[in-house]
């Protein structure tokens, strides 16, 4: 690892001043990619801005018709908070089948979301669930945050304080789990709100995704049997020792009919 | 550099710490508790788990200096003097390891998940240990050990 020195500020606007007075700096959340990353040498910062310590990052609410979590909240506290299982369940799901008990117990939203990994679990989430993520200046629909592999609509120094989840009338979230890394192979998330239906898929493509067909089969008719093989087509999906693309094309049919058979219940 | 205090099974240390210097090498290069073993590196293994204030995280996978004021448990800090604790003996009795090297981390992470759920099931168990990888493939009585671990330490 290369040297770098940690400063350690308690505001957000502590967090924003320090970032723009370092040489190249880089904000820390869980540090459950970034500390490997670093550990690799495929990153060097001349500081880590921690936020730990930071006010007013961490923790979640509901109100009325949306739970908001923090961006420095834990994927362990997101599984056991009451509301966000009452409210949405397949969120609560979602975050207890993040990487495993330890890795729960450091990683943070916010850091998942601002990396963008290509198999992460709550990319999928977010954009199903149309959330925004509010930054320390602006608020960003889902639809425009996830703009490639690793890259978001984030600008340098851009911090996200928190995200805004609209509570779905049924909500369903299916991972289809590489049995090492339990990253997904392939992870779908369906969420039905009054007539609107949207299809997020994880894991299969550089950059977590939608799919319009699927979408508008299922606003026809909220049934497994609206989604056919073969709907994807495989081309652009990804493909590497632990699936090729047709297989991932096929577990995504396969995923989104369980998904919806859940949310029908 | 920055200076921390932990405290690590029961005892107060402070140390200066150099901020890349991960909490797996602090527990075995400076405080030379050499129980808490690195496997991967890659945080996968699970071989450094240790509990912080209660709650497992893999060591290698952290720096020492966020743990500054933090209580820290591992390996070495389960038993009673010469007596072992209730998981360690119930890993015994079952030859719940072969080579050894994945069971510092099988035990802390065994014992976190009976502190938050003493009636686990045997699927809890297997899906708890998703963060441990034994390369004996010894997973069998591992599971055994924990079942057994679990009842003793209920009481």
């Amino acid at each position: 690892m290369y040297e770098f020195d940690i400063i350690t500020p308690n505001s957000i606007d502590a967090a924003k001043s320090e970032f723009d007075a370092a040489e190249d700096g880089q904000f820390l959340a869980g540090g459950q990619t970034l500390i490997p990353v670093l550990k690799q040498r495929l990153a060097m910062p001349s500081d880590l801005i921690d936020l730990e310590h930071v006010h007013g990052l961490s923790g979640i609410s509901a109100s009325g018709d949306t739970i908001s979590i923090k961006a420095m909240t834990r994927h362990t506290e997101v599984a056991a908070d009451h509301e966000v299982q009452a409210a949405i369940p397949a969120l609560a799901k979602l975050a207890n089948g993040i990487g495993d008990m330890h890795v729960r117990n450091r990683g943070t939203i916010g850091g998942s979301i601002a990396n963008n990994d290509p198999a992460a679990d709550y990319p999928a989430a977010v954009l199903a669930l149309h959330a925004t993520i509010v930054t320390d200046r602006r608020e960003i629909l889902a639809d425009h945050f996830f703009t490639g592999m690793f890259e978001t609509a984030l600008e340098e120094g851009e911090l996200i304080t928190e995200i805004h989840f609209p509570i779905p009338e049924a909500a369903s979230y299916m991972k289809f789990a590489n049995p090492a890394t339990r990253y997904a192979l392939v992870g779908v998330m369906v969420a039905k709100s009054h007539n609107n239906v949207r299809v997020a898929i994880t894991g299969a493509g550089p950059c977590v995704f939608r799919d319009a067909e699927m979408e508008q089969a299922l606003m026809g008719n909220f049934s497994p049997e609206s989604i056919k093989d073969g709907m994807i087509p495989a081309d652009d999906l990804n493909t590497d020792i632990h699936a090729s693309r047709e297989y991932r094309a096929h577990l995504i049919s396969v995923m989104v009919r369980r998904a919806v058979a859940e949310a029908v219940g | 550099m920055p200076l921390i205090t932990v405290h690590v099974n029961g005892v107060e240390t402070t140390k200066e710490v150099e901020p890349r210097t991960l909490l797996s090498t602090f527990i075995r290069e400076e405080l030379k508790l050499t129980g808490t073993h690195v496997g991967c590196d890659t945080s996968q293994c699970g071989a450094c788990v240790v509990s912080i204030d209660g709650k497992t995280i893999k060591s290698c996978a952290s720096f020492a200096w966020q743990f500054d004021g933090a209580k820290i448990q591992t390996i070495e800090g389960l038993a009673n003097g010469t007596e072992l604790h209730p998981m360690q003996e119930a890993f015994r009795t079952h030859h719940g390891l072969q080579c050894g090297f994945c069971t510092p981390g099988m035990v802390m992470t065994a014992v976190a998940l009976v502190e938050n759920n003493p009636d686990i099931s045997e699927n809890g168990i297997r899906e708890g240990l998703e963060g441990n990888i034994c390369r004996c493939t010894g997973y069998q009585n591992i599971i055994d050990a924990v079942k057994t671990g679990a009842k003793a330490m209920r009481g």
